[in-house]
């Protein structure tokens, strides 16, 4: 029995990934005030989008052969992350030009969807949210806009014989969800951790095929109508040392900052 | 269109708090559109019996479906059933964005092709448009979002906590409704594995949540940390990503940039450093407590109070002092 769905068939994987700041930043607001300031902000793939890619790679490593195909929505530079993906071992990359990437889950749901209709993937994957813009939709409405069987947030995955088992994280708890395949999954942290490149990876990366089309965003509905810090916090205080310093916690807990 | 559709998310057969809170976020938007707001609920038998809650939390109607195949989570024939109602005619349907709800509200919006707004902390009505607030880039910006009604209807999931579950004495009209096709014959098929005791309170909704990091040196020093929230009475317990890493605790645990983002009254941190990681899940709270031993951890710029000391000294001189005050109040 096949790993997947079509037996003697190239197995296909696809992967959306995106390109974000790295967080460990004090971020400011752009002039404008509907954008941050991009000055001196350094770039990777998504958190999410890693453990995807990394998730990919190990089924068609285990499987012997297939592809992975891997595509990003944006301006230009998006394309550093397609070759980082390229670079861990995909197959090849598809960048969907857009000059920006709106707010708007459903105009890039239905540009992807666009893209991965006629690609004959036997799985689609996405992380479960960018880390930026952190709404965690677009993965599960590409998957509802293609028709297909569609599991959000996924933090153990198993395919074998055409279907999927997977394992959602719930407030205390945990469900698991069986499903057929072809299908949509969405990542969630805990499955793999995505590799470094090698040397190897990043030369070979250089030679692989990444084609650039247009993004067909459509309608954009959703803008922004403005960005902002939250308050800074007070600086707290050191109490003291050692339990010594317990009834002072205390007392500060029931009398200053009123939680007890 | 001035109505509002909710969905009333149930778990094990129980209305969850966050299906509360989506009603009185309704009922408020409602309130602004002079329109009604109604509820979908859909369970097993015997799930009628909550549309009196969603009534007195706000609800005018609530549409109840009764099938076996609502008795678990049922991605498919709810998207079949809300979708449906939501065609008949309505500004907005809202859904409350649990880890269920996160999977079942951009379903939605694809199939009715209408617009999303994720995970928002605010919303209200502008000029005839929807604007929303969103925290973005790990909770160090907030984005406010502009969403300009037309004659589709919108979906908006709501972040846990963000919105109150406010009282509204109403009595709901129950109407039955069949289901959409046969919600047993779907593709995706959930069955939950395991739901802690029941009583445990979840990190969205604990007025305390007490955190415990690689300080504790040991998984089964965590005992200190569950000591400590079961003195409070009211918290929840979490952990940082290197300790969930290290499968001292459950994944769902972990509170930080790519775990669960909190915000609860009180927070106190128990031998936990301060990593950017960690701070992006937490530094929402109201009140931060921090214990460690190093008195330059990161944790102490963020905490409103710390104490600088051997966790396994202040921790349990902690717990006996909280729960003297519990015995007292």
């Amino acid at each position: 029995m096949n790993f997947f769905t079509r037996s003697k068939q190239l197995v296909k994987i696809a992967v959306c990934i995106k390109r974000v700041p790295e967080m460990d930043v004090k971020f400011r607001v752009a002039p404008s005030s509907k954008a941050i300031d991009e000055t001196g902000l350094k770039w990777d793939m998504s958190d999410f989008d890693g453990y995807a890619v990394e998730a990919a790679l190990q089924m068609i490593e285990k499987l012997g052969n297939g592809e992975v195909v891997v595509l990003s929505l944006g301006p230009d530079p998006v394309q550093e992350v397609l070759r980082k993906a390229l670079s861990m071992g995909a197959t090849r990359a598809i960048h969907l030009k857009s000059d920006q990437v709106p707010f708007d889950s459903a105009a890039i749901a239905s540009a992807l969807a666009a893209e991965l209709k006629a690609g004959g993937f036997d799985l689609i994957m996405f992380g479960k949210m960018a880390i930026d813009s952190a709404a965690g939709a677009v993965g599960v409405m590409v998957g509802e806009l293609l028709g297909l069987p569609t599991v959000h947030a996924c933090s153990r995955l198993e395919i074998a014989a055409g279907k999927g088992t997977a394992r959602r994280e719930l407030e205390g708890g945990a469900e698991q969800i069986t499903f057929p395949l072809p299908a949509v999954v969405t990542i969630d942290e805990g499955i793999a951790r995505p590799r470094y490149p090698s040397l190897k990876g990043i030369m070979a990366a250089k030679k692989k095929p990444l084609e650039t089309k247009p993004a067909q965003l459509g309608a954009v509905r959703v803008t922004v109508d403005g960005m902002a810090l939250p308050p800074e916090r007070a600086p707290g205080r050191i109490l003291g040392e050692g339990a010594a310093a317990v009834p002072e916690l205390v007392r500060l807990l029931q009398t200053e900052a009123k939680v007890l | 269109m001035p109505n509002v559709l909710v969905y009333a998310e149930l778990r094990g057969g129980d209305l969850r708090k966050i299906a509360l809170e989506t009603v009185s976020a309704a009922r408020s938007l409602a309130d602004t559109l002079g329109g009604e707001v109604h509820a979908v609920l859909a369970g097993a038998t015997g799930s009628g019996a909550h549309a009196a809650a969603l009534g007195e939390h706000g609800a005018d109607v609530v549409f109840h479906t009764e099938h076996g195949a609502f008795a678990v989570y049922n991605p498919e024939a709810l998207t079949a059933l809300i979708a449906e109602r939501a065609r008949s005619g309505y500004a907005a349907v809202l859904i409350g964005g649990s880890a269920r709800g996160r999977d079942l509200a951009p379903r939605l919006a694809a199939r009715l092709g209408a617009a999303l707004l994720s995970d928002v902390t605010s919303l209200k009505l502008d000029g005839g448009a929807l604007v929303a607030t969103h925290p973005v880039y790990t909770g160090k910006v907030a984005v406010t979002l502009r969403l300009t009604r037309g004659d589709d209807v919108a979906v908006v999931s709501l972040r846990p906590a963000a919105f109150g579950a406010t009282p509204a004495s109403r009595s709901a009209r129950v109407e039955a409704v069949p289901p959409v096709g046969d919600p047993a014959d779907v593709r995706v098929a959930v069955s939950e594995i395991s739901s802690g005791d029941g009583r445990k309170l979840d990190l969205a909704e604990a007025p305390v949540i007490v955190s415990g990091g690689r300080g504790l040196k040991a998984p089964e020093n965590f005992k200190l940390v569950e000591d400590l929230a079961a003195a409070f009475g009211n918290a929840a317990v979490g952990a940082t990503r290197a300790v969930t890493d290290d499968g001292w605790r459950p994944h769902s645990d972990q509170i930080g940039q790519t775990g669960r983002q909190v915000s609860p009254e009180l927070y106190v941190a128990v031998g936990i450093s301060g990593a950017i990681q960690h701070l992006a899940g937490m530094r929402a709270s109201r009140c931060i407590v921090a214990i460690n031993k190093d008195a330059e951890a990161p944790i102490f710029k963020v905490a409103d109070y710390g104490i600088v000391g051997d966790v396994f000294e202040v921790v349990p001189a902690l717990t006996a002092a909280i729960r003297d005050v519990r015995s007292k109040s």
